[in-house]
This record gives structure tokens, sequence and C-alpha cells, in this order.
């Protein structure tokens, strides 16, 4: 049997909380889930996992947390491997689902610690109390869970996956149908837990979030990771920007201009509007050439204004590239990563 | 062995009988206590003692067999089918709990319940009927093993079951059946010869034959077959609950 090297293995816990090699899922219908996902979660970081439905996001989290069993791969918890030593593994996880499964007539305070129990932790009310007040739940307590609102269950999930105090979190759409400010509050107690050393792997429908938030994007689509990416990087990178013209006459073709790049050029709002598109990274942008050169072909300016792609454009842009590919070459199934 | 999962689930189930307690132990008994109206004081009366037994006192543990069967079954198998219709389910999968642990958790407070409940049901029938228990210790350990067993079954039935439909269909269908056509109101001697040959077929005819010598030291079958019988049937739903969770059956994808 293959055995992991030694020092290997205690550079991945020094570095690595989560390793996930190779892993692929089939499910008995024959829907591949997952096909050969390679990933390394550092210790302390809040990483995003971005994927349209279907992607296999929660197959991957599922497989992680010992809920589906994995077709091929292995996984490792803090170097301790999901199988074989899987009470080790499981000991360090929160999972809070996508779904607001609960016990509705069972208590919050009930349903907690229930929950501390079973991940094997003695009877700790200060910790309890301390993870309830921290979601606004302490008042509450004696409630039973059917009277909650939809954003107090959310909470409460989040409550019973903090109440074993996990080293790695995950949270799988964490934020869905909880309100604006709800959702500020959660962000700010992902962020504090970051702080406290847990380790957090999110998967989100809100870019926004994993704008806010992450320190590290994944992107998932069609069950193959195509992206892992620190955010700034990743930002940094493929974030386009745009200089927008706002034009003294509307042109009805894109002007062929001397040291400009025809495909850089495109109309818009019914040709009023004029957008060159550059890569921030070169160190000539070629803006100063473009306004010479409209100056000269007597294009005259309103106005103009500069903007920069979202997390939200980079993503939508990868997955459909992933998706044409995919179209293109049915038979590639490796990770693009 | 993380025992705390152990004694979270079963005080989790045990809380859930706690709020329940009118449907978990009230109504058991007030049936139970019919049964001792209508066969024991209206009918038993017109009925000649059964092996030198008054036919009131002969149904007892007949009477205990079947709450404890029925009970057994309905606690274990709602207790585990209900996080898998809701969906905590994944809770308990993803826990540091090994399927032993959970069993111990879940087939505990199951057994408790239905114990408690007997015992209930036979302080009630000294209302009734006058009671003597030859071989008490015998009595306890069939009660013990009849309840871990049929609470095992339940397990297995809660996780078998993919609709509240299943989970009935086993206690009404077959259990009951079982129970009535196993002696808990008769001595299979009582009936014909061939009808004789197909009751021992029953696996119920076991344990009420066994736990009714426990009171008056007369059964059907010999106590060492229905010692044997129980806990041949308890190795296998314990083989079978192993299995379940090694495979992931109806558990995991």
């Amino acid at each position: 049997m293959f055995r992991y090297p030694a020092a290997a293995r205690y550079a991945e816990r020094m570095h690595d909380i989560l390793t996930i090699d190779g892993v692929s899922k089939t499910y008995a219908s024959g829907l591949t889930a997952l096909s050969h996902i390679d990933l390394n979660i550092r210790r302390g970081e809040i990483f995003a996992l971005l994927g349209p439905n279907g992607a296999g996001k929660t197959t991957l989290i599922s497989i992680v947390c010992g809920i589906v069993n994995a077709s091929s791969g292995s996984v490792r918890v803090d170097g301790h491997d999901i199988r074989r030593d899987w009470r080790a593994a499981r000991e360090l996880i929160g999972l809070v689902p996508q779904e607001l499964t609960t016990d509705a007539f069972e208590t919050v305070l009930g349903a907690v610690t229930f929950s501390r129990g079973l991940f094997g932790k003695p009877a700790d009310p200060c910790h309890i109390e301390r993870v309830l007040r921290s979601l606004s739940l302490w008042d509450k307590r004696n409630s039973r869970i059917v009277t909650l609102s939809g954003g107090m269950k959310r909470r409460l999930l989040v409550a019973k996956a903090l109440s074993h105090e996990p080293q790695l979190l995950f949270l799988d759409e964490p934020t869905a149908g909880v309100d604006v400010t709800l959702r500020r509050e959660m962000w700010a107690l992902v962020r504090d837990l970051r702080d406290t050393g847990v380790t957090v792997i999110l998967t989100t429908h809100y870019i926004e979030e994993a704008e806010e938030m992450a320190d590290r994007v994944g992107i998932i689509s069609k069950g193959r990771l195509i992206l892992v990416e620190d955010k700034a990087v990743l930002m940094h990178q493929l974030g386009r920007k745009q200089l927008t013209l706002e034009l003294q006459q509307a042109l009805t073709t894109v002007p062929a201009l001397p040291g400009v790049a025809p495909d850089a050029l495109t109309l818009a709002k019914d040709g009023e509007q004029l957008v060159y598109t550059y890569d921030r990274e070169r160190e000539h942008t070629g803006m100063a050439e473009l306004l010479l050169a409209l100056s000269e072909a007597g294009i005259a300016i309103k106005d103009l204004h500069t903007t920069q792609s979202s997390l939200e454009d980079i993503f939508v842009g990868l997955v459909a590239g992933s998706a044409a590919e995919s179209t293109a070459a049915p038979t590639d199934a490796g990770a693009l990563t | 062995m993380n025992l705390h999962a152990v004694r979270a689930i079963y005080a989790f189930e045990m809380a859930r009988t706690r709020r329940t307690l009118m449907q978990s132990v009230v109504s058991p008994v007030v049936s139970t206590s019919l049964y001792f109206v209508v066969f024991g004081a209206a009918i038993g009366s017109r009925i000649q003692s059964v092996g030198g037994v008054s036919y009131g006192a002969f149904i007892v543990p007949g009477l205990i067999m079947l709450s404890l069967l029925t009970q057994s079954v309905s606690n274990a198998s709602f207790g585990i089918y209900f996080p898998r219709f809701s969906g905590t389910i994944y809770e308990l999968l993803s826990a540091p709990v090994s399927p032993l642990e959970t069993v111990l958790g879940y087939v505990g407070a199951a057994a408790t319940k239905s114990i408690v409940l007997g015992l209930i049901i036979l302080a009630t029938a000294t209302l009734f009927v006058p009671l003597q228990i030859l071989h008490p210790v015998w009595m306890v350990l069939f009660l013990l093993l009849t309840a871990t067993t049929f609470s095992l079954f339940g397990f297995i039935l809660g996780l078998w079951a993919n609709g509240f439909e299943q989970l009935q269909v086993v206690p009404l269908l077959v259990i009951t059946p079982l129970t009535f056509l196993g002696g808990s109101f008769y001595s299979i001697d009582m009936l014909p010869a061939g009808w004789q040959q197909l009751a021992l077929f029953n696996p119920v005819v076991y344990l009420v034959s066994g736990f009714r010598w426990s009171f008056y030291g007369h059964a059907d079958v010999a106590v060492g077959v229905s010692l044997g019988v129980t806990v041949l049937f308890l190795a296998l739903s314990l083989v079978i609950v192993v299995w379940i969770f090694r495979t992931g059956w109806r558990l995991k994808a």
C-alpha cells in the first residue's frame, strides 16, 4: 500500500488543512458529478467555490464531509485520510448545509447541544452561549425551531456547525434567502472565524459574497475545477479595464484609427458610446494614442470614464469558456487547473 | 468510542418521547388496559384456565410482548427514518460516529422506551389480574433481549423505508399479525395439529413462549430454544445494520 511520506505529511499539515487528490464521483444513475478534482486549501483562509447550479460544489463538500462516497481519489483533512482516519478527520469539520434541515420540534439550545455531543465534545454551556450570542440566537434558546424565521434557522445551522469548535468550516450557500443586513452580519462572523484560525470554504451564487470575503477563489463547472487562484491575482490578471467615451455625435461604424487595434473598440448605446478595452497590465495602455487619433479624425468627445470587470464578469466568462471547450472536446475529462 | 455522541443521540431520542408522552406512553397503556377489560374481565371469565393459569393472567405476558414488539419497532424505525425524511441525517453522517455508536444511541433509546412501557403495562396488569413471576431474572432477560432485537429490526426498517407508508406497512401487516398469531392470547397447544406445526415458523411464538415461561413455568416450546431463536434474530439484525452502515445503503449516494 502507498504510504504518504512523513516529511510530506508534516509539510502538508503546516500549510494545507485540506488536500483533495484526484477525486471523481459518478452516481449510480451514471451522472458524473466530479471529474478528477485536485484542490489544496490553505490553513486559515477563506476559500470561495463558485459554480453554476449542478456544477458539483455540494457533491465535493459532501464527499469531504463523509456524506457521499467518492468513486475514486483521496481526501485528507489536516493530514487525516477521510476513509482510514475518518474519526479524526470528521472531528475537525463543521458543515452548514444548503437546505434548511432542522428538527422542527427541538429547542434551539437542545439542537446545538446535541450537535456538540454528536461530534464527541463534552458539554460546554459557556461555549454554546458564546456561539448563540454571536449569532443573535441567545434570546431564542428555549424556542422551538419550528417557530423561527428562515434567517434564524440559517443562523441556527451555523451555530450547530460551530458547536464543536471545528477547524474547517464548510458553508454551502450560507446566505441564500437571507436579507441584506443579516448577510453582512454573516460575512462579519465568517471573518471573525477566520481571525480565530478557522478555515472557511464557502460555496455561493452571490459573486459579491466571494468578492467581499474570499482570499482565494475556485471555479467549478460541469464537475471540473477550471480555475483556482488568489482573488486579488485573479481580478488583477483577468480583470479587463474599459474606457468608455461619450461621443458628441453618434457613429454608425467603428472608426479605423491609426495605432489602435480595431478589435479593442466597440460601439455601444446606439453609437453614442465608443468603448475601448485594454489590458491594465501592459505598460502602454494605448489610451493616449486613442485620444490623439480620435482628435485627428475629428471625433469629438463629451465625457469619458473607466470601468473594471467584476469577479462576476470573470466568472461568467470562464464558465462560458469552459462550456464551449466541453462542447468542442467532449472526451477531455481532465481538470484544467 | 465516542460516548458523548451515544449520550447525545440517546438523550435526543428520550427527549422526543417526553415531548410526545401521550402518544408514546399513555396511548399504549390505555389500549392494553382495554385488552385486559375485554379479554381478561369480560370474555376471560367465561374461558377455562390455560395450563392452570386463569385466562386473564395467561394473556399478560402476550400483551406485554405485543406492546414491546410494536413499540420497539415503531420507536426505532421512526427515530432513524425521521432524520432521513427531514434531511437532518447529514449531521449524523458527517459526525465522527461509528455504526455501533449510532445503533447504541438510537436502539438503546428505543429499547429503553419499550421496556419502560412493558413495565408500566405489567404494573397496570396487576390492577386487573393476580400475577406471579416464577423466574424474574429470565423475565428481565427476555424483556431486554426482545426489546433490543425488535428495536434493531425497527432501525433496519427505518433505514429501508422510503416513505411513511412503507414505515407503517411492516408493523401493521407483518408484526401485528405475527404477534396475534404467535400465541399472545392462546397457547399453541390449543391449535389443530397442522396449525401447530405452521406456528413454529413464527418467531414471535418463541418470544411469547419464553416470556410466559418466566411468569408461570409453562411454555409452548423449550425455553432454551426460545432463547436461541431470540439471540439468533438479534445477531442477524446486528449483521444487517453493520452492513448497511459499511456500504452506506439508503444512507449515502
